[in-house]
């Protein structure tokens, strides 16, 4: 059979990384454009699907005034792109003990003085790969609302895009991890059943049968687990 | 009413206008520290059969108006704010805090001016243009003019009969003049309101003065000479209690007094409000020189 060779030329797109022009697939992630024109990353990539947030990058388009900022395994290329790698958004967290501080705005602008700073301009909503309304949280951090803040951040990937943009300098990502701290350990209903489960446990009213199954022979496990009890359909 | 509290006549978008609906803004300070302000004016207005709701995604006002020239940036705060009164079919926004009041209002003003309001416009390409026209004011226009003293009198089921009150008014309320809410060298609007409730309004000389504002940070020792001033004032005339409308004011008078300087306590208007309609009980400090009164 004779080897059929198929060609398909890629459209190729110019963009540049760093001043300098590269040609790349069309429909190419930013990242994967990175690594085509020959860089190896070992800083600012993670997962690759959008949830470790390490990728955060920031790019600038032809004739377009504007700094955008996105994920760059979840933006692709365009024609006249041009990238800049970054390895990190410095920011500084702040250290705390949380069993010591309360969960209020006071606690809030205490460590993070920074966001009275805020003119609520929203570039930081405007700048979040996760759509999140970042500015509200800062609005919600200001009056003290804790658990809005842990609400409306819950889905932040902790980029740092925002970061990097606020004119005010905020550094979002650690007051929302605070916020969520401080609202998991005094705001969330507490899971009473969880703990009267590990009360159970320690008092060990599971043992005798624990230790019954781990003193079996993987014959009788076997026996066992064929003869357990399934739901019926 | 002054020429600069009518309304803006402009204003060309549809809007839904309910009697009783009255769009509020609560401010920081209203959610945080001063949460006691929030609670009686809300109550009170309920009473008088208003349906107040809160502005949706709010933010800060601003606090402190810039003075600065190019000071495009310290508009985007308040006008946002604006734009959400104009998104919820509205072209009337209600403040209790008297900072709050004077950021908004006078953010309001600056954008009465086209190129202002163009740049402003350009720079928050985020969200639809304001249009103009929305109209900033505090509660006790709200109490004075929307609502009259007549009204509000009526409204009353428990005076404060025999109770000496001064209005402190501070700064924010009264100045600059273009904004303020009164004559800020004679105002009487407080006082008016405190008579409406049956309250007795004393009048003191420093009922105007700054308590020294956010010098309470850096510089609490100026702060402390202008709180014992001001209470000093405010016991001469025979003030039993001092009216605020501003919390950064009652804190002042409250946590920077000098030593040996009289015990006036302090409220919020708010609170008179609803001690008179019957919403919230007269603190007992006050109740018992009220024992007196023949009624």
């Amino acid at each position: 059979m004779d080897e059929v060779q198929v060609k398909v030329k890629p459209e190729m797109v110019t963009v540049y990384i760093m001043g300098q022009a590269y040609q790349v697939p069309a429909g190419l992630t930013i990242l994967k454009a990175l690594e085509y024109a020959g860089f190896r990353l070992v800083r600012g990539v993670g997962c690759r699907g959008g949830f470790c947030g390490a990728c955060a990058t920031v790019y600038r388009l032809p004739g377009d005034y504007r700094l955008y900022a996105d994920l760059a395994c979840q933006t692709t290329v365009k024609d006249g792109m041009y990238l800049a790698i970054l390895p990190f958004t410095p920011a500084e967290r702040r250290p705390y003990d949380i069993r010591k501080v309360k969960p209020t705005g006071e606690t809030l602008l205490a460590l993070y003085p920074e966001l009275a700073r805020c003119v609520a301009c929203n570039t930081c909503t405007k700048s979040c790969p996760q759509r999140l309304e970042v500015m509200d949280a800062v609005q919600a951090a200001l009056r003290g609302d804790v658990a809005k803040v842990a609400e409306l951040t819950f889905d932040c990937l902790s980029c740092g895009l925002c970061t990097m943009r606020c004119p005010a300098e905020i550094p979002h990502y650690h007051v929302w991890q605070l916020a969520r701290r401080l609202y998991g350990a005094y705001l969330a209903p507490k899971a009473e059943h969880l703990h009267r489960r590990v009360r159970e446990i320690e008092e060990g009213k599971f043992k005798e049968e624990l230790d019954r199954l781990t003193s079996l022979t993987e014959e009788e496990l076997r026996e066992l687990y064929k003869a357990r009890e399934i739901e019926p359909e | 009413m002054p020429a600069e509290l009518r309304p803006a006549e402009s204003h060309t978008s549809p809007v839904t206008r309910h009697a009783s609906r009255v769009l509020y803004f609560p401010g920081c300070a209203l959610k945080d520290q001063a949460q006691e302000y929030e609670r009686a004016t809300l109550a009170a207005l309920g009473k008088l059969g208003y349906k107040v709701e809160e502005l949706p995604r709010w933010n800060c006002c601003g606090t402190v108006y810039s003075l600065a020239q190019d000071d495009l940036m310290r508009h985007v705060g308040p006008v946002r704010n604006l734009i959400r009164v104009q998104e919820a079919g509205e072209e009337k926004l209600l403040t209790l805090c008297a900072m709050c009041y004077n950021t908004l209002r006078r953010s309001a003003e600056f954008v009465k001016d086209p190129e202002s309001l163009r740049r402003i416009n350009a720079f928050m390409d985020d969200e639809e243009d304001y249009r103009g026209g929305v109209r900033v004011l505090h509660l006790v226009q709200f109490l004075a003019e929307e609502i009259g003293e007549e009204a509000l009198s009526q409204a009353v089921v428990q005076p404060l009969e025999g109770l000496r009150l001064g209005a402190y008014y501070g700064c924010t309320l009264l100045r600059p003049k273009e904004i303020g809410v009164d004559d800020p060298d004679r105002p009487e609007i407080m006082e008016r309101i405190l008579q409406a409730l049956g309250a007795e309004p004393v009048l003191f000389p420093e009922r105007m003065e700054c308590c020294g504002a956010y010098l309470t940070v850096t510089r609490p020792d100026v702060v402390r000479e202008r709180v014992g001033e001001i209470l000093l004032s405010a016991a001469k005339a025979g003030a039993q209690a001092l009216l605020t409308a501003c919390p950064l004011c009652k804190f002042n008078l409250e946590e920077r007094r000098p030593l040996g300087t009289p015990k006036i306590p302090v409220y919020y208007v708010g609170e008179a409000l609803a001690w008179a309609l019957g919403v919230q009980e007269i603190p007992e400090e006050l109740a018992k020189s009220q024992a007196g009164v023949i009624r």
